[in-house]
């Protein structure tokens, strides 16, 4: 079954807004999501097909309604608790 | 976007996960910033401009370009190491590409640079494949109907990058000066030069 992420041909996502970014990243927090991806990709921790595969695992609503850089954020969190870096929950613990 | 409440609670999570991180002995805040500062300075359209600026002046050069993307960009020192192939396609009288990655964001960000928002964006993604012509139209680039478009899909393997046409009359044109009239938006096929 095709992923949510799937989304070549497919119709009803409207019109291209074509506006150029003033900066690559709207926030500070997205440099260091982008950091934080090459600096453990760097040491091996996962490589870049598992983390494509964590993002497009994601449930279809929850894809749909977060931003680019907040799925590379999830992606990365779901990959850290599965290789035993961080505990399931330990993120938004306390 | 910055100082909404969504955009506070991840800002507070990212700086968590890295406190995490750094606690845990995995990741340096002062690696993390090397990282960040090579990303944004390091990739950039003005490298794509230069590859295509030299296939402009240098025929050899060019056909290596074309036969084999991935040496020819690193004989001028452009390569990344996150993807094993790039292809270089060459926009024609007849044919015109442009490049896309359906599934996500798949791009050559060493050579273009960070990728746009719409690059990323479901409508973007969805329709180049469908209706090239009314996307590009809806970019001010307007091709003749015996034009063909082929749109190529990135893959996290393989990322490909246009060779725009070099435009009349830059005859005169160095190389510097040529590179300087390729844009982004002209690396990926959405602009002519």
């Amino acid at each position: 079954m095709a992923r949510i992420n799937d989304v070549g041909g497919t119709q009803g996502f409207g019109a291209v807004d074509i506006t150029d970014d003033a900066e690559p990243f709207h926030a500070d927090w997205e440099a260091r999501v982008v950091g934080m991806l090459n600096a453990l990709r760097e040491q091996g921790l996962f490589n870049t097909n598992e983390f494509r595969d964590a993002i497009e695992s994601m449930p279809p609503a929850e894809y749909l309604t977060t931003s680019y850089y907040e799925r590379w954020f999830e992606a990365i969190r779901i990959l850290l608790e599965r290789k035993g870096v961080l505990r399931p929950g330990e993120l938004d613990a306390g | 976007m910055s100082g909404d409440h969504s955009d506070a609670t991840i800002a507070r999570r990212v700086r968590r996960l890295e406190t995490l991180l750094e606690d845990k002995g995995v990741l340096s805040g002062a690696r993390l910033d090397e990282i960040i500062d090579a990303t944004l300075t390091g990739a950039t359209p003005a490298n794509g401009a230069r590859v295509v600026a030299r296939a402009w002046v240098d025929e050899e050069f060019r056909s290596r370009l074309l036969a084999d993307g991935t040496a020819a960009v690193r004989e001028l020192g452009f390569m990344e190491g996150s993807y094993q192939r790039l292809r270089v396609v060459e926009n024609t009288a007849t044919t015109h590409n442009v490049i896309v990655c359906t599934l996500c964001s798949c791009y050559p960000l060493r050579l273009l640079g960070p990728s746009p928002s719409w690059y990323k964006s479901e409508a973007y993604r969805s329709r180049v494949v469908r209706e090239p012509r009314a996307v590009l139209a809806e970019f001010g680039l307007e091709l003749p109907a015996g034009t063909d478009i082929t749109v190529w899909d990135s893959s996290a393997e393989t990322r490909y990058m246009v060779l725009p046409r070099r435009p009349e009359g830059t005859r005169e044109l160095g190389e510097e000066q040529l590179a300087a009239l390729v844009t982004r938006n002209a690396l990926i096929g959405t602009a002519p030069v």
